[in-house]
């Protein structure tokens, strides 16, 4: 079976999975699911960049939030319809993508980090900076996401955005798969590889950057879009810094360059909050302190991740998979060279 | 004309700040190849600890040179603990890790003293130093500001340049390796170089707290504006994050001034991607580098 | 040619460069007071034994036996300050340094001020060429003078070993012949036991007491120079490319 038609399979696979998953939880956990599906489109697409195109970026919080505001102006300025809405913000979200990556295209390592890094920061400023159109730290309101007449009256709206949330997730990860695994894929791991090597060989090393780009802003916009409906309000407050180091901190986790990785990372991100919220809570914080707490362990586990297993989860588990299969395999024959 | 006086101070002031938070980062640059964007971070955390101090009634220069020694202490503990167990591993783990050390510094400095502002006070009076019949736009504190900055440029290039420390200090950063072979001990040499970085980023974090809000993430936009310094003068230079520094404030002051105080962040970014797409050595850094 | 007791002694050295094993079981004597040159052909491991022996690199097996002490398991940064002196591979001349500095730096680790400024004296003495450019940039100089910089910079140790790393690379032939000059005169003056990696197994020979030839990794000859120097001439060929 061809790799397209492999990863469409697992989707759908997924898929079912996650729909009788689905019909058995609350609403809180719908809200949970709706969350992990969107940064799991925001972080499959940010590892494609950083793991397989070898680009750092820590600005996508700033992309994320180009992809909400899109959402938000248009939801409440025009009668558009909610998919229109999407669609705009994935459009201008991935225009963004690509005046960034042509300057980011120049860029490299810690230049291209901090950088992008100037992103994030400066972004909540710009918001500030036009609060008629843009409605400051507050910001605008977004209605939530009605589920369509015909699964009845009574159909949770937070059950509703988690199927399409979860729906769009996986069709993203099937298109993000082929698009790894086919020409494209292969041309951003040469380049990362060997840019001059990539150059010889009349790769365009510039374009295939700056698609690099496009394609992780694309993503980002549309988890923004997704966000916005599902947080109901966008605002300058709600993509500050700390945002952007959580997606990459996703991303380390999951391993850079793995798409299933960007699951295992959107799960502990969000399971992370919980964690965090819930301990704050025993520990008496208050709900304002309670986030720091969180922060605490994202840059814990970035650290420790880092230190003690750089491929992340993913790579270990592959080196896992690696030892169990060698344990399995039957003795060398005696002669046989050594490994 | 007397806003363009106003801007101008108003711009040398800020850029000594920044050239102090460039000097950080162009001393661990240097040793390590690291881009500590823990840097503010970390002077937040002297900062507050000197808040902390204050608050108890200690006398504020008490509370200055406990959060520089706490600097000192901070990047030691820093450059033993997780940057050196990377020695081995690309540089972008280690810068990875800094990211992470930023994200923890801001959320233990949430939980430890509240995510909500605060004020810190200045050791001499911020209004304007009086001229006859004017008022100038520097205050004594500004020109405390100004000072503190070049006293600490000048005891590093006193340091580097005139003692045996500084030689080996150097040494270590241009060629490790050869520096081991000729008997310097490049591990300690780092710690101290971190050590000394995090102390001219602590002296920067109490320079900008009195003209702001103490916040968790008061020092995200001077680790911006010290980064873009660092750049503009070359990563490599420390006199490159004097001129830089100079050169980003002054920019930022006058775009803050004529146009709008917050587009500042975005003003910092479009002079990095300028500078690192036009002459991403730096105005001073040298473009050519070693090897016989 | 001395009788004296070896002064380095390696035991079963192995090392990798990266995932090739770049030197297996190498064994040899250094005694003092001696010139022991080391050759082979590019990729024979001869850099990676005086790497290993320094500890740049780190041994997978074997010792370095000197002065009771095995300097495998030293730091290079304390091999130095038994009196082991290693000048790597392309020199390593700091060039964002001056002359002076290059030269201070080399004993800035021995307590005794008096004692430094006493070698450094002694070093601009042995090369008046320095002298003349203590204060410039070590990156104007030619390369007749790095390669003086780094052997001064060296004896600012006032090691009893010097390891040297294909000293006579890039340099005019005469200049070469200068450098093999100045080795013999350490050798007979003060009693060093030298260590030289050479490519040009000629000059090498014409100075050294014994000899070592490595070829992938392994000693595959070693002996009097005379002997090395008169070996079968396909065998030389074979292994030395003469």
């Amino acid at each position: 079976m061809g790799r397209p038609a492999r990863h469409l399979l697992t989707a759908l696979v997924a898929g079912a999975a996650l729909f009788m998953l689905s019909d058995s939880v609350n609403a809180f956990t719908d809200d949970k699911l709706a969350s992990v599906g969107l940064f799991a489109i925001a972080l499959a697409g940010l590892t494609l960049l950083t793991g397989l195109a070898g680009q750092l970026s820590l600005g996508h919080g700033a992309l994320m939030a180009v992809g909400a505001y899109t959402t938000a102006l248009l939801l409440e300025h025009t009668r558009a319809p909610v998919a229109v809405a999407i669609l705009a913000a994935v459009c201008v979200t991935a225009a963004a993508g690509a005046i960034v990556g042509l300057a980011a295209a120049r860029l490299r390592g810690p230049y291209l980090a901090g950088a992008t890094l100037a992103l994030a920061v400066a972004l909540p400023d710009v918001a500030n900076q036009y609060p008629h159109l843009l409605g400051a730290d507050q910001g605008i309101v977004v209605n939530p996401l009605r589920p369509p007449g015909w699964l009845g009256p009574g159909f949770a709206p937070e059950r509703w955005l988690a199927w399409v949330s979860l729906a769009v997730a996986l069709a993203v990860m099937v298109l993000l798969a082929n698009l790894a695994t086919g020409r494209l894929g292969r041309s951003w791991k040469a380049v990362r590889d060997d840019e001059v090597a990539a150059a010889l060989a009349g790769l365009a090393v510039a374009r295939i950057q700056v698609t690099a780009f496009v394609v992780s802003a694309a993503c980002a916009g549309l988890a923004g879009a997704l966000l916005a409906l599902a947080v109901g309000q966008v605002g300058s407050g709600g993509f500050p810094l700390s945002l952007s180091l959580s997606l990459l901190v996703g991303i380390v986790l999951g391993g850079l360059g793995s798409l299933a990785g960007a699951v295992w990372g959107a799960v502990v991100l969000v399971y992370l909050n919980e964690v965090a919220t819930s301990a704050a809570t025993h520990l008496g914080l208050s709900a304002t302190t309670a986030p720091n707490l969180a922060l605490v362990f994202y840059g814990a586990v970035l650290i420790v991740v880092m230190m003690a297993f750089p491929t992340g989860v993913q790579g270990w588990m592959r080196r896992l998979a690696a030892l169990v299969a060698r344990a399995a395999r039957p003795d060398r024959p005696p002669g046989a060279p050594a490994r | 004309m007397r806003a363009f006086l106003s801007y101008t101070l108003g711009g040398i002031t800020a850029g000594m700040v920044y050239s102090a938070v460039a000097l950080a980062l162009v001393l661990i640059w240097r040793a390590t190849r690291v881009v500590n964007f823990a840097q503010g971070g970390l002077a937040m955390v002297t900062t507050y600890l000197a808040v902390t101090l204050i608050d108890r009634h200690e006398p504020y220069w008490l509370a200055f040179a406990a959060a520089l020694a706490a600097g000192l202490l901070l990047g030691a503990l820093v450059e033993v603990t997780l940057v050196r167990p990377l020695a081995r591993r690309p540089h972008l783990n280690a810068v990875i890790v800094t990211l992470g050390l930023l994200v923890v510094a801001e959320g233990a400095a949430g939980l430890i003293w509240g995510g909500g502002l605060r004020a810190f006070p200045a050791p001499f009076s911020t209004n304007g130093l009086r001229m006859g019949h004017t008022t100038l736009d520097l205050s004594p504190f500004d020109a405390f500001t100004v000072a503190a900055v070049v006293a600490t440029m000048v005891a590093l290039v006193v340091l580097f340049r005139a003692t045996d420390l500084g030689l080996r200090m150097r040494a270590a950063a241009f060629e490790p390796e050869v520096a081991r072979l000729l008997g310097v001990r490049v591990g300690r040499v780092l710690t101290l170089g971190w050590a000394l970085a995090t102390l001219a980023g602590s002296l920067a974090g109490l320079l900008v707290a009195p003209g702001t809000f103490l916040s968790p993430n008061y020092m995200d936009a001077v680790l911006v504006y010290g980064f873009t310094a660092a750049v503009v003068g070359g990563l490599d230079s420390p006199v490159g994050a004097l001129v830089g520094g100079l050169v980003t404030g002054l920019a930022l002051s006058y775009l803050g001034g004529y146009v709008s105080g917050r587009l500042e962040a975005l003003g910092a970014l479009a002079i990095l991607v300028a500078v690192l797409l036009v002459r991403p050595a730096g105005l001073v850094g040298s473009t050519s580098r070693r090897r016989v | 040619m001395g009788v004296e007791p070896a002064a380095v002694r390696v035991r079963g050295l192995s090392a990798c460069h990266g995932p090739v094993k770049a030197l297996e079981d190498a064994s040899l004597d250094l005694p003092g007071a001696s010139i022991t040159a080391v050759l082979g052909p590019n990729g024979a491991g001869k850099t990676t034994l005086l790497r290993t022996m320094t500890g740049l690199t780190r041994a997978t097996a074997g010792r370095v036996e000197y002065g009771g002490h095995d300097l495998c398991a030293l730091a290079p940064e304390e091999v130095v300050r038994l009196g082991v002196a290693h000048v790597p591979e392309g020199r390593g001349v700091i060039q964002e340094l001056t002359v002076q500095e290059n030269l201070r730096l080399g004993a800035l680790w021995r307590a005794d001020r008096v004692d430094r400024r006493q070698a450094l004296a002694e070093v601009l003495e042995l090369f008046p060429a320095l002298q003349r450019r203590r204060r410039s940039s070590a990156s104007t100089l030619s390369g007749g003078e790095r390669q003086m910089l780094v052997v001064g910079r060296a004896l600012m140790a006032r090691p009893r070993v010097l390891l040297l790393d294909e000293p006579s690379l890039g340099l005019a032939p005469m200049v070469a012949e200068q450098t093999m000059a100045l080795l013999v005169r350490l050798r007979d003056e003060a009693g060093l036991a030298v260590l030289l990696v050479e490519q040009d197994a000629r000059g090498a020979l014409a100075v050294a007491d014994q000899a070592v030839v490595l070829a992938v990794g392994r000693v595959v000859m070693s002996g009097p120079a005379a002997v090395i120097g008169g070996a079968d001439a396909a065998l030389l060929h074979h292994h030395l490319g003469w």
